[in-house]
């Protein structure tokens, strides 16, 4: 029986460079904000499943509008798309839990429960976020 | 983590934070030869049969841990809706909450559409949330289930893919139960008929595999009827030697006490112990 229950050490990982540190002024790592780090760190995934997990969403968006524009034509997906981005902007500050009621609905999440939902609810984590930090950080003053 | 920043929002969902800290742990551990915990499993013989109404599902309900018995009556045959269940073999936590989590997206589909839901539905939302985690959700589910199309029995396998046969059977008693399977089923069985395959599948797994064990549990589902029969057959009861077919009664497990007398006395002397008072005391209670 194939369990991969409690091994952590992926066998098979490939480097890849999606995993970079966040860059602050002069190009140099940021390290207040992303800690130390070391090039062998940053260039494995820690498990198999981070990347693919990370980019989950941004994929299957992908895919879908590119189905859509290949059936029905470019306005669909300009159309939604244009929704979304609309959706998106309802929200709180960054550092208060916004419901995101309208992007959700949006995209069908509001019929369906998966593990987003249950594991690690931001609305209870154990961090929070310094307000001055990250609205810099949102409107790009870093 | 105390001294670095958060920029942005945390999201759910899993979090890979400490994988980097379990391998190094893990490889510290191994280098003194020790193990780490394994997980829960539940070394399962599952099984379910299609018949000429519906469907059986059958299950033991041992729960394993490496070499000990965790659970020595855990219920295997999960609900999804209230006429479709699935049996779950692998990890038992796995099984558990990827069955609540179709569970709960089965009801939001089935209050979205008005409509009972069709086990094509569960088996399409299982096999992509189980290929999403590429394995690593150690999940083997047999689901079945009778909706406006008849009945239907999948198998689905922890990487994702999925088979839709009349007959099928999973877990590390598979091979024992696909023997009994192989060499007695028939198209279109009666009710009494296909439990009692069912009864005997996963009784071969029972006695024929280490990681099955306990009792048997069936649930028989039909258009509008569902049957869930916990347990069905207590195979294996404690102080009671286990009955075959060829054996009229169950025997007691045997009585290994002698009969008094079965050694000869040869001489007996008794010595009284004088016990002298050397102190009396009266310690009066606080009773107020």
């Amino acid at each position: 029986m194939n369990t991969r229950g409690l091994r952590s050490q992926p066998k098979d990982s490939v480097p890849v460079t999606g995993m970079g540190q966040q860059v602050g002024a002069y190009g140099v790592q940021d390290t207040l904000r992303s800690g130390f780090s070391s090039v062998k760190n940053e260039l494995l995934p820690s498990h198999a499943l981070e990347l693919s997990e990370k980019n989950f969403q941004l994929n299957q968006d992908k895919m879908n509008f590119s189905n859509l524009r290949n059936i029905q034509g470019l306005h669909a997906p300009l159309k939604l798309q244009m929704e979304y981005r609309a959706a998106r902007q309802i929200q709180r500050l960054p550092f208060l839990q916004s419901s995101h009621l309208a992007l959700d609905t949006l995209k069908g999440n509001d019929e369906s429960i998966s593990f987003e939902d249950i594991l690690n609810d931001p609305s209870q984590s154990e961090m929070v976020g310094e307000p001055h930090i990250m609205m810099e950080y949102k409107l790009g003053l870093m | 983590m105390a001294t670095l920043s958060v920029c942005q929002p945390q999201l759910g969902g899993f979090s890979f934070e400490n994988c980097k800290r379990n391998a190094v742990l893990e490889a510290e551990v191994t280098k003194l030869g020790c193990n780490i915990p394994s997980a829960r499993k539940t070394g399962t013989t599952i099984c379910g049969v299609v018949f000429k109404d519906g469907i059986v599902l059958g299950a033991d309900t041992r729960a394993t841990e490496g070499m000990i018995v965790a659970d020595k009556n855990c219920s295997k045959i999960h609900y999804i809706s209230p006429n479709i269940y699935c049996c779950g073999a692998g990890t038992a936590a796995d099984t558990e909450m990827t069955t609540q989590i179709i569970s709960s997206n089965l009801e939001l589909h089935s209050l979205s559409t008005s409509r009972l839901p069709r086990v094509a539905t569960a088996n399409r939302m299982l096999k992509q949330m189980l290929f999403r985690y590429q394995g690593h959700i150690g999940a083997a589910l047999v689901l079945g289930g009778v909706d406006c199309n008849g009945p239907h029995l999948y198998s689905i396998y922890p990487h994702g893919s999925t088979d839709k046969l009349p007959y099928v059977t999973m877990g590390s008693g598979s091979l024992a139960a696909m023997a009994v399977f192989e060499d007695r089923y028939k198209q279109d069985m009666e009710e009494e008929d296909a439990k009692r395959l069912v009864r005997d599948a996963i009784a071969a797994g029972i006695f024929n595999d280490l990681g099955s064990g306990s009792n048997i549990d069936l649930c028989v589902i039909t258009k509008g009827r569902v049957d869930y029969l916990r347990p069905h057959d207590m195979a294996n009861k404690k102080g009671v030697r286990c009955v075959y077919e060829h054996e009229a009664l169950p025997h007691q497990t045997g009585n290994y006490k002698y009969k008094q007398g079965t050694t000869g006395v040869l001489t007996k002397s008794v010595i009284k112990l004088d016990l002298e008072v050397v102190e009396e005391t009266v310690q009066t209670m606080d009773t107020s």
